[in-house]
């Protein structure tokens, strides 16, 4: 029984209850609460898929490293968000002999490895492309398990990049699990506080397409590198093209 | 001062009551994260049994150990000595079993409220199982009035809350008038706004206000943005009926939250002299959580437990009409998983009623919690048991804005018909004046009730 128009079914994604009041949830919807909640569930607890990224990316001609975060699997990165932000010694060390780059490039499962392998790679290869075109270095693209977003702020310095730009999968919702959030750090620190970053967020197919996630993410650095502001700072700078400060928690 | 307890010839050693308190603490992530929880079972029983004997003078003194911290400074000064002249001699663990003597009434309980503080009352909590943690709060009636009575001993009370991700009128209205039609909205229909801006406040408190008295709801409204948002709306002569804040148990952290107790004063000031309630209303709505202080970096090695209750003494302040925490909504570093969100639940709401608070909880979790909706099921049904004040429900579970699972309207219905906890009176008369929820009444289609409501800008 659907007793709501499609001109006001489009005014909100609510669950709102469309069949018989004063009693229980109806067995589809209650079983399609389940569903949706599954989907998110697996997506928070998804791997990266290594061989298919690395794959894709090979294809689409960029180099590509995996690194891995403190955190030694799903259950001890969802409780201790700081070992998500930690890349050990060693990992740094090695990305010291990948060579000098301007901007890092880090792909990142976040809370959602789902998210990463439908958009990651076409992302970066966007976003390399007009990178390159600004006559910008751009490192190869390093795969980072376990990963908060802090997590590039390390990747960054242990390249020896001014920029970097990370691509996660944000924290699922029941209707989205899907969805990239992109933070950008200009000079990165050890302690870089979240009000310094920009981010573009739920970019998927519903969303923030691909492209266009790239081009914002590309004209942040411009904006950035000749500006030497970022984050809250650089928004307000940008009077006439406001872009969001980071200020996602879920990814901290 | 050091505490110590001797279990099977080995001694357990804890440095300072601050400490003593984080290792008895049950177990949850946010501790673990914060370098602060037992190591192990073990030591946290050793510290349970040495909490039990702390005599509740010992709390009299600074346990936060921060000097000049506005929310001790506050703890101190209320606290009210003749109140507490009656379980003054009692340890923590002597006065879990008062607590729990059945010989011990609600009034007893209620003038006992003053002469606590927030840290003799999460000791005790620590040392308490599951169903003490509700038999206790079950006692205790916390009743506040605004056009509605809640907290009355057998009833429970339910925050509609029909958010949405761009503020949009209709949008909210439609999600507002799905919980009516299912008598959701008797503690509140209130709103947490996507933006911050004055504009939209107001607004969502016009379309709030529209509803209300265009439908004559014995309810109030709210738009849960940031305290100082409400003081200009207020300014701006808008329909404000209550003044909303998140609050925390250390001054630092209330100032990550952007707020000092003086800007609560006056925006507390401000909402009563709007007029809108009769004499004597309460006006002021607060949501807390455990871990919002170590989020903020702010819980100076106190553990998570302990700083929830010592926002509750900010919240005392102010007389409130409702108080919730949110209790799985900051995440599982905090609350890993349904088990913790459970215990923290309960915790929430005894520490809050025993403090004097009309106690209400968000029965939630987010979607990287190892948590489910029937463990909601069953927090929902504990707090019923326990007689929580009030609960937030939202369409479908699903809050589409905030994008965290919260109850169902039909989650409130289930415990009204399992265990029968009408709501409060004036809005239960309501619904029969309308039919909602008379057998053999049928109700208007959804679009049918948004075509009635005439909401302001159309």
């Amino acid at each position: 029984m659907s007793d709501l128009p499609a001109s006001l079914r489009a005014l909100t994604q609510a669950r709102l209850t469309l069949g018989p009041r004063g009693r229980a949830l109806a067995t589809a919807d209650r079983l399609g609460f389940a569903l949706d909640h599954a989907r998110a569930r697996a997506a928070v607890l998804a791997e990266l898929d290594l061989p298919e990224l690395g794959a894709t990316l090979d294809r689409l001609g960029l180099a590509h490293h995996v690194v891995s975060s403190a955190a030694t699997g799903r259950d001890s990165f969802i409780r201790r968000p700081d070992l998500g932000r930690h890349l050990p010694q060693d990992a740094a060390r090695a990305l010291a002999d990948i060579g000098p780059a301007d901007v890092a490039l880090v792909l990142g499962d976040g809370l959602s490895a789902t998210a990463v392998m439908l958009n990651g790679a076409a992302f970066m290869a966007e976003l390399a492309l007009l990178l390159r075109q600004m006559g910008l270095r751009v490192s190869p693209v390093i795969l980072a398990r376990q990963a908060r977003v802090a997590l590039g702020d390390g990747i960054a310095r242990g390249l020896g990049a001014q920029s970097v730009v990370i691509a996660l999968g944000e924290r699922p919702g029941l209707s989205a699990a899907d969805s990239l959030g992109v933070y950008i750090t200009h000079r990165p620190a050890a302690r870089t506080q979240d009000s310094a970053r920009n981010c573009i967020s739920n970019i998927r197919a519903a969303g923030t397409g691909v492209t266009d996630a790239a081009d914002q993410a590309a004209r942040l650095i411009a904006a950035m590198r000749s500006s030497g502001l970022s984050g809250v700072a650089l928004s307000q700078a940008m009077a006439n093209a406001p872009l969001p400060a980071a200020g996602d928690q879920t990814h901290r | 001062m050091p505490y110590h307890a001797d279990l099977n010839a080995t001694r357990y050693s804890f440095p300072s009551l601050k400490v003593l308190l984080a290792r008895a603490s049950p177990e949850r992530s946010g501790d673990v994260l914060a370098g602060l929880a037992a190591d192990g079972p073990l030591e946290r029983i050793a510290a349970q049994h040495a909490l039990a004997d702390v005599a509740l003078g010992d709390f009299l003194q600074d346990v936060l150990e921060v000097g000049g911290d506005s929310v001790t400074d506050l703890i101190m000064a209320e606290h009210d000595a003749a109140a507490f002249a009656p379980v003054a001699a009692l340890s923590v663990g002597a006065l879990r079993d008062w607590l729990l003597d059945p010989a011990t009434t609600g009034a007893d309980l209620a003038a006992l409220a003053p002469g606590l503080t927030p840290e003799m009352v999460a000791a005790v909590s620590k040392i308490m199982r599951a169903q003490d943690l509700i038999a206790v709060a079950a006692k205790v009636e916390v009743v506040t009035r605004f056009r509605s009575t809640i907290g009355l001993s057998g009833r429970m009370s339910t925050r509609n809350q029909p958010n949405h991700p761009t503020d949009d009128s209709r949008g909210i209205a439609l999600s507002a008038l799905d919980g009516l039609l299912m008598g959701a909205g008797d503690a509140v229909i209130g709103v947490n706004p996507a933006t911050d801006s004055l504009p939209d406040y107001i607004r969502i408190c016009e379309v709030l206000e529209a509803i209300r008295t265009q439908l004559d709801i014995p309810t109030q409204s709210c738009c849960l943005g940031h305290v100082t948002t409400a003081l200009a709306a207020m300014a701006a002569g808008a329909p404000v009926d209550l003044v909303f804040q998140s609050v925390a148990g250390s001054q630092k952290a209330n100032e990550g939250f952007g707020i000092t107790l003086a800007m609560l004063d006056e925006a507390a000031e401000a909402v009563a002299g709007l007029g809108r309630a009769p004499p004597g209303a309460h006006l002021m709505y607060f949501e807390t959580g455990q871990g919002a202080a170590l989020s903020a970096g702010a819980h100076h090695g106190m553990d998570q437990q302990t700083m929830e209750t010592r926002a509750y003494a900010v919240a005392r302040r102010y007389r409130p009409l409702l108080v919730n925490s949110v209790v799985g909504f900051i995440g599982p570093e905090y609350l890993a998983d349904g088990k913790q969100i459970i215990r923290a639940g309960l915790e929430d709401h005894f520490c809050g009623k025993l403090l004097g608070l009309p106690m209400g909880v968000d029965v939630c979790y987010t979607n990287h919690s190892f948590a489910d909706q029937e463990d909601m099921d069953i927090l929902l049904t504990a707090l019923a048991a326990a007689g929580v004040n009030f609960v937030i429900t939202v369409p479908g579970a699903d809050d589409i804005m905030l994008n965290y699972q919260s109850l169902s309207f039909h989650d409130a219905q289930f415990i009204r018909q399992t265990l029968g906890r009408p709501p409060a009176p004036e809005f239960a008369a309501w619904m029969v004046a309308n039919g909602i929820g008379v057998p053999g009444v049928s109700q208007p289609s959804l679009a049918a009730a948004l075509g009635r409501v005439r909401l302001p800008g159309s």
